[in-house]
């Protein structure tokens, strides 16, 4: 264990579905990993798909700066839908 | 209640905001401002609990290569490993506060870290692993589906997989059980010795009264813990006694008796003087228990020190060096 590099493990559920994050493990190496994330994370039948990141190579976004970060995307109603009003007439759209 | 319980004073901003998400029911993440003390529980609970599941192993382990049948054992097989996973997925959400793995381990193996009480047990008979299934995991899934609810996020999904891979565990224990209790006369005496045996150690599960319960109240507070000990307590006798009368199995408790203005079983007192000796070290297996725990982990060396030298021979960057190898290439 000492020092073993810590991984995030991806499973893709089904096909159609995009890979989502499950939890994360230690291992030497990526084959290991890969082989640790089926034993640990699809013992029933939970993935067709696995991939496996070294943590330290994730970048995130600050949790601090959430707010202002995001800010962008909540003052824009318009880029909703239901910011227009359709007349009914026009049929549907 | 009281708003301001909390061991951080109520004045800090900080703390206050972060309380307000929580009664929100917003959960609380791995990167996000959290007070010092609500960091320790955690980390304190997350890695108990994971210690638990990994201990946990050890009375249902001696069974496999004795179980009555291939079913059994390889049913046993995969029971055993699960807990093993469960260990593994709670280790992860306890290294997202900051704990480090070898840190948890270090402290389980020197004896500093606690772990459930009722690992400590010997399971003595073949009935003692199904008792465990339908009892021992019983209880611990009422202790654990709430906190599915819990406020911190990476505990709170670690515990939606093992609340689905619980009810197979404990599933398995019922039949167990129920063959035993429809077999033989011997067969139903020898369940029944492992119900005598294991009632009350179960019961304390669940941890000391709430009168006198060191961390309910601010657990409660931050959302780790949404019932208290003696409420699930409650709601284990309730569940189980009809389960018992099922199987015609009796409960070791004489003053066990329904009682119908409170919709519940009154049952005896708990011998707490056995629960804080068990606690402190002194209960049938612990010494057992440890030992097996520290000889693992010596005898896997080789295996943890090949792990790397394969990836490393591999030409795998992702391999760390000993630290005499760092030393050499420096």
């Amino acid at each position: 264990m000492k020092g073993l590099p810590l991984w995030e493990v991806f499973i893709r559920g089904r096909h159609g579905t995009s890979h989502r994050h499950v939890g994360s493990l230690h291992a030497a190496d990526a084959a290991t990993a890969i082989h640790r994330a089926r034993d640990v994370y699809t013992r029933r039948g939970e993935g067709i798909s696995i991939w496996a990141v070294r943590s330290e190579d994730i970048a995130a976004s600050a949790p601090s700066k959430q707010g202002p970060f995001f800010e962008p995307s909540d003052t824009k109603v318009y880029r909703h839908p239901t910011f227009y009003d359709i007349p009914e007439e026009a049929g549907s759209m | 209640m009281d708003k301001t319980r909390g061991a951080t004073p109520p004045e800090d901003p900080a703390t206050q905001a972060f309380e307000a998400r929580i009664a929100r029911g917003e959960r609380i993440e791995a990167r996000d401002w959290m007070p010092e003390a609500y960091r320790k529980t955690l980390i304190r609970q997350i890695s108990q609990h994971a210690h638990s599941e990994i201990v946990g192993q050890l009375p249902e382990g001696e069974w496999i290569t004795r179980a009555p049948s291939l079913e059994r054992k390889a049913i046993l097989l995969a029971k055993v490993q699960d807990e093993a996973g469960h260990g593994l997925y709670l280790y992860c959400a306890a290294e997202t506060l900051g704990a480090s793995r070898d840190e948890l381990t270090e402290a389980l193996l020197a004896g500093r870290a606690k772990y459930s009480s009722i690992f400590n047990y010997p399971t003595e008979t073949w009935a003692d692993v199904g008792i465990i299934g339908w009892l021992v995991d019983g209880a611990a899934i009422l202790n654990q589906v709430p906190l599915q609810r819990c406020s911190y996020g990476p505990y709170a999904r670690a515990m939606v997989r093992i609340c689905k891979e619980e009810s197979f565990h404990q599933r398995q224990g019922f039949d167990v059980v129920r063959t035993l209790a429809e077999g033989t006369p011997a067969q139903q005496e020898m369940v029944q010795d492992a119900l005598n045996r294991w009632w009350w150690p179960t019961l304390m599960m669940f941890g000391p009264p709430d009168d006198a319960s060191v961390h309910s109240a601010r657990s409660m507070a931050w959302g780790i813990k949404q019932h208290t000990n003696d409420e699930l307590r409650q709601r284990f006798v309730d569940q189980t006694v009809p389960q018992a009368d099922f199987l015609g199995l009796r409960i070791p408790d004489d003053e066990l008796r329904w009682n119908a203005q409170r919709k519940s079983y009154d049952f005896g007192a708990i011998d707490w003087d056995e629960f804080y000796e068990v606690i402190a070290g002194r209960g049938p297996c612990n010494r057992e228990r440890l030992e097996a725990r520290r000889e693992a982990w010596r005898s896997g060396r080789w295996f943890r020190e090949g792990l790397t030298a394969h990836a490393r021979a591999r030409g795998s960057e992702d391999a760390p060096r000993s630290a005499v190898e760092r030393k050499a290439a420096s």
